[in-house]
C-alpha cells in the first residue's frame, strides 16, 4: 500500500481517499468514497443536504473518525496515525467553518494570533505583523480590535479565513463559505477563494451547494449524495454531464413527491443524530 | 427482572459519568504537572482571569450568605444552648459548623451557581458555535486551552473563598453573640479561636479543594458534551448545576466520614 501511495504522491495527489466509510453510531453516513485531490487544485464538494458532504469535510480534517478505509494526507494515513502525528498534520491545514467559529472573548486580532501563539515561539512584535498580514490579505486590514460580535457575517468569514491562514497551510478548507451570506457578499468571499488561490497556489477544498459559487471556483468537482460519490470533474465535465443526478442537481429539479418525504426522514434523523 | 436491569443500567451510566469525569480530571492534571515540561506551557493569564472571574467576583455575595449562615447558626443553636443557660457556647458552635462543615459547602454552591454553571454555558456555546471544533483543527486541544486554566483557578481559589466564609460566619454568629449573649467582640473572635483545632479548619480546607475539582470538571463536561442547538446549551447549564450540587454533596459525605474515623482513635 505504500509504494502505491508515493506513485500516487509523485502523481501530484495532495488527498487520497480509498474506500472511506464513516459512520454516527449504526447509522453509515458515507459509503466507501474514492477520490484524490491534486495539489494546488481547487476541489469543489457538492451535495444537498444530508448528503454527507459536511461529514466527509469534517473526516478529512480529523474532527470525525472513520470506521474504515484510508484517508492519504501528506504522506500519512489519517485514519490511523497518532493524535501527536495528527496535530503535525493540523498545523499544515487551515479551515473556515461555517459561522466563522471565531473565539467571542478574543478580539479578531488575538483569533488570528491564537495558532502563532501556540504553535510557534515567535516574539510578540513578529506575531502582530503576521496579524496585520493575514487581515490585510483577506480585505480586513485594521480590524485587530474589534470584538468578533462587532463584525458582519461576511467580515466574520473573512476574519476566519485570516486565522486559517495564520500558520501558512498548504490545504484550505471550507465549510459552506457563502452560507448565510447576501449574494453580493458571497461573491466577495467567492472573490477572496479565487485571490488565494491565485496568489499561493494552496490547495482548496470547498464544501458548498451554492452552484454559482461552485462553478466560479472549482477546478474539478465532486457531487456526494446519500453518502456516495456520483460524479466527479473538471466544471466543464460536470456541465455536460447526463448522469441522471448530476442533472438534477445542476438544473436544480425537485425530487419526485415520495422520495421526498423520504429524503425529509432523512434530514430528521440527521438533526436529531446522538451527539458525540 | 425489569427492575434489576433498570438499577443495572443506571449504575452502569453513573459509573461512565464519573469516569468521564476522572478522564477530564487526569488530562486536566496532565496538562498541569507534565505539559509544561514537555513544551505545553501552562496558560496562566487564562487560569488569573479565571480565578478573578470565579473567586474574586464571587467575595460579595459570598460574604452576604455566610454572615447570614452564621447568624442563623447563632440563633439556632442558641435556641437548644440556652434551655442549659449555655449561651456562651454559642461561639464554639458556630466556629466548628461553620469551618468543618457549611463554610466549605456553601462556598461550593455559590461557585456552582456563579461559575459551575457558566464554565457549562461557555463551553456549550463554543461546541455549538463549532469553536471546539475550530481548536481541534488548530491542533490546540480544547482541555489545555480551556479546562485546565478552569482546574488550576478553582483549585486554589476554593479554599481561599473557604477561609472568607469561614470568617464571615464567625461575624454573623458574632453579631448574636455580641446582641444577646454577652460578648464583646473581641471576646467572641477569642472564644472561636479557642474552640477551633488546626484540624477542623485543614479538614474544611480539603474538602473545598476536592470541590473545586468536582464542580469543575462536571462544569466543564456537561459543556463538552452540548449537542447541536442553543436550547441543547441550558440543559447543559441545568444539568452542570444540579449534578454539580450532588456529587459536592457525595464528596463531602465521603469526606467528612473519611475524617471521623480517621480521627476517631
Amino acid at each position: 500500500m505504500e509504494q502505491l501511495i508515493s506513485a500516487e504522491m509523485q502523481n501530484g495527489a495532495m488527498i487520497s481517499l480509498r474506500n472511506l466509510r464513516v459512520s454516527y453510531g449504526e447509522r453509515e453516513i458515507l459509503h466507501g468514497i474514492n477520490f484524490d485531490v491534486m495539489a494546488g487544485e481547487t476541489l469543489v464538494i457538492l451535495g444537498g443536504s444530508g448528503s454527507g458532504k459536511s461529514t466527509l469535510l469534517r473526516t478529512l480534517v480529523g474532527l470525525e473518525k472513520p470506521s474504515s478505509g484510508e484517508i492519504w494526507l501528506k504522506g500519512k494515513d489519517i485514519a490511523k496515525i497518532s493524535p501527536a502525528e495528527m496535530d503535525e498534520i493540523r498545523r499544515k491545514i487551515g479551515m473556515s467553518f461555517q459561522g466563522g467559529a471565531l473565539f467571542g472573548s478574543m478580539t479578531v486580532g488575538e483569533n488570528v494570533a491564537l495558532p502563532l501563539r501556540e504553535h510557534t515561539k515567535l516574539e510578540d512584535s513578529t506575531i502582530e505583523i503576521i496579524v496585520r498580514l493575514k487581515l490585510d490579505q483577506v480585505g480586513l486590514a485594521g480590524f485587530e480590535n474589534y470584538m468578533p460580535a462587532q463584525l458582519s457575517g461576511g467580515m466574520k468569514k473573512r476574519a476566519a479565513v485570516a486565522r486559517a491562514l495564520a500558520m501558512d497551510p498548504e490545504i484550505l478548507f471550507f465549510d459552506e463559505p457563502s452560507a448565510g451570506l447576501d449574494p453580493i457578499i458571497a461573491a466577495g468571499v467567492d472573490q477572496l477563494i479565487l485571490e488565494l488561490k491565485k496568489a499561493f497556489h494552496m490547495t482548496i477544498i470547498v464544501v458548498t451547494h451554492e452552484l454559482a459559487s461552485a462553478f466560479l471556483i472549482a477546478d474539478r468537482m465532486v457531487l456526494i449524495d446519500k453518502g456516495n460519490v456520483v460524479a466527479i470533474g473538471s466544471t466543464a465535465e460536470m456541465r455536460s454531464s447526463t448522469h441522471p443526478r448530476v442533472r438534477q442537481f445542476l438544473d436544480r429539479i425537485a425530487e419526485p413527491e415520495v422520495t421526498q418525504e423520504l429524503d425529509y426522514l432523512q434530514m430528521l434523523t440527521e438533526i436529531t443524530r446522538p451527539s458525540r | 427482572m425489569e427492575l434489576t436491569t433498570q438499577i443495572g443500567g443506571t449504575v452502569t451510566d453513573g459509573l461512565a459519568y464519573l469516569g468521564a469525569l476522572a478522564n477530564l480530571g487526569a488530562r486536566a492534571a496532565y496538562y498541569t504537572f507534565v505539559g509544561p515540561f514537555r513544551g505545553k506551557p501552562l496558560h496562566l493569564q487564562r487560569a488569573i482571569s479565571q480565578a478573578m472571574q470565579a473567586g474574586v467576583r464571587a467575595l460579595p455575595i459570598l460574604s452576604l450568605i455566610t454572615f447570614f449562615i452564621g447568624l442563623i447558626l447563632a440563633l439556632q443553636s442558641a435556641y437548644e444552648l440556652r434551655k442549659f443557660g449555655a449561651l456562651n457556647f454559642v461561639a464554639s458552635a458556630v466556629a466548628i459548623s461553620m469551618t468543618r462543615e457549611l463554610g466549605p459547602l456553601i462556598t461550593a454552591i455559590v461557585v456552582i451557581g456563579r461559575s459551575g454553571s457558566a464554565f457549562a454555558a461557555e463551553i456549550g456555546t463554543m461546541k455549538v458555535t463549532e469553536e471546539i471544533d475550530a481548536l481541534e483543527t488548530m491542533a490546540i486541544d480544547p482541555i489545555h486551552f480551556l479546562v485546565t486554566p478552569k482546574f488550576l483557578a478553582m483549585m486554589v481559589m476554593l479554599p481561599c473563598l473557604t477561609i472568607w466564609a469561614n470568617f464571615m460566619g464567625v461575624l454573623g454568629g458574632g453579631l448574636f453573640g455580641v446582641a444577646q449573649a454577652g460578648f464583646t467582640w473581641w471576646r467572641y473572635i477569642q472564644a472561636s479561636l479557642d474552640a477551633l483545632f488546626l484540624r477542623d479548619i485543614v479538614t474544611g480546607l480539603v474538602k473545598s479543594v476536592m470541590f473545586g475539582v468536582t464542580i469543575t470538571a462536571v462544569g466543564c463536561h456537561e459543556g463538552l458534551v452540548t449537542g447541536a442547538g442553543a436550547e441543547q446549551v441550558g440543559r447543559s447549564t441545568t444539568r452542570a448545576v444540579v449534578v454539580s450540587i450532588f456529587l459536592v454533596i457525595l464528596v463531602d459525605l465521603v469526606f467528612t466520614a473519611l475524617f471521623f474515623f480517621m480521627t476517631e482513635r
